[in-house]
């Protein structure tokens, strides 16, 4: 176990410093977030009632969006220079490195989170009512899109598909993420009368079965 | 310590081993010549654990690589140089030394000293540690790929064409690090289409051909 964790501590680590010195969250994925709520603001004609009613979807589509683009950057850096057959040789076992990278994603995927909770309350107007609510569904989405993600990384990896074929695998497999995270937002917001925490019980759900089903296939993906 | 009677591999669907006998012992330095397609990549591959045998019996340093969990537990004893480096582009030269050797399961962060030492045995400059590996020439990138392999210390050593990419220099460095290696106990297995060269390196010459052992000059 203690071998484990060390493994998976040190594949982290390597994708956030990696992260630290591309910054390729900081200066393209992050502005890119902010970009999509300027744009549904244009599309809903910037009326902040509208934009209010529909910031909890907004945001949700907004994340989902960003985690493409951070698993696609989380897989590329394990295919540019064979970096993957390395990790198989080194002996990491392949829960591990599974738990490391969702890990890493899942750190990049709170700090959008924040900046796009930022964004809406900016733009949109919106206001938080219930902040804990807020806190814990940030947090269990992103357990739960992070580790979903890096599945389906590795396994449009391994297939040799291409990446562009990564949303349309990935996408509608978290359809019930976008909708627990988005009701259980509609709650914390105070735009509907839902019962958020509810909501929050699928999402846990979906985490804890994302985490330990991911743990588990993760191995037959990065083995040839 | 290397042993493999009647090893099939595939590659896809393609046998691009079709019944390998092959025995090494420890100690040894063997060199893998053969024409492009011969099987020198996938032999060395199914040595160090990557590929699981179609047919017949592959033992590496007494584990049985017909199975699964003993393909993982070699791995981290086998030094694979592939024909690619297996680098991060955005970390320095220090840093993917450092984190391969940890990943190879060295239970602690290796010192300065060793990491150093490795850099400087592969003929790389001091001033090239903290140099992101995107800045380095593709000679220096192979380089410090060794110099991860070297920080290991691997009980078997194979090298897939260790010489490409390299200056006359480099290529030197790399004749002293299999001897160095040879000399600390080590085996290794060389595939080379530099014959010459490699020849001057040891006696023992295994030639593949169309995925077989087609001459042994040490059988």
């Amino acid at each position: 176990m203690r071998r484990f964790l060390a493994d998976a501590r040190l594949v982290a680590a390597k994708d956030l410093r990696i992260e630290a010195r591309s910054r390729v969250v900081l200066n393209q994925v992050a502005p890119f977030a902010l970009l999509v709520l300027v744009l549904f603001g244009f599309a809903l004609d910037a009326d902040q009632r509208t934009l209010r009613a529909f910031a909890p979807g907004l945001f949700w589509v907004a994340v989902l969006l960003c985690a493409l683009l951070a698993v696609q950057r989380s897989v590329s850096v394990e295919q540019a220079d064979g970096a993957l057959t390395g990790l198989r040789l080194s002996g990491i076992s392949p829960a591990a490195l599974f738990i490391g990278k969702a890990a890493a994603v899942f750190v990049q995927l709170v700090v959008l989170e924040v900046l796009l909770t930022a964004g809406i309350i900016v733009l949109y107007g919106s206001e938080i009512e219930q902040p804990l609510l807020v806190v814990a569904t940030g947090l269990l989405a992103a357990v739960a899109v992070a580790c979903t993600g890096t599945l389906y990384g590795a396994l449009a990896s391994g297939l040799g598909v291409r990446e562009t074929l990564l949303p349309i695998l990935l996408l509608p497999v978290l359809a019930p993420v976008l909708i627990g995270a988005t009701r259980a937002f509609d709650d914390a917001l105070g735009n509907a009368a839902v019962d958020g925490w509810a909501w929050l019980g699928l999402l846990a759900v979906f985490a804890v079965v994302a985490t330990a089903g991911g743990a588990l296939a993760h191995g037959a993906l990065v083995e040839e | 310590m290397v042993e493999l009677n009647a090893a099939v591999a595939l590659l896809g669907r393609f046998p691009a081993l079709t019944g390998v006998d092959l025995r090494i012992e420890a100690g040894e330095t063997v060199l893998l010549q053969g024409p492009n397609g011969a099987g020198k990549t996938t032999l060395l591959r199914l040595c160090a654990g990557l590929l699981a045998p179609e047919s017949g019996n592959v033992s590496v340093l007494g584990h049985d690589l017909t199975t699964g969990s003993e393909r993982r537990a070699v791995r981290r004893r086998v030094g694979l140089l592939g024909h690619s480096t297996g680098l991060y582009e955005d970390l320095t030269v220090a840093e993917n030394v450092r984190f391969w050797a940890r990943a190879a399961g060295l239970d602690a962060e290796p010192s300065v000293e060793r990491v150093v030492g490795a850099i400087q045995r592969l003929g790389l400059d001091d001033g090239l540690l903290d140099l992101p590996v995107h800045r380095l020439s593709a000679g220096q990138r192979r380089r410090t790929s060794l110099a991860a392999l070297v920080v290991r210390r691997p009980d078997l050593w194979l090298l897939d064409e260790p010489h490409a990419g390299l200056d006359q220099a480099g290529r030197n460095v790399v004749d002293t690090l299999i001897g160095d290696a040879v000399a600390a106990g080590g085996t290794v297995v060389v595939s080379s289409h530099e014959l010459e060269r490699v020849r001057s390196l040891s006696p023992r010459v295994v030639t593949l051909a169309g995925g077989a052992v087609h001459r042994d000059t040490g059988s």
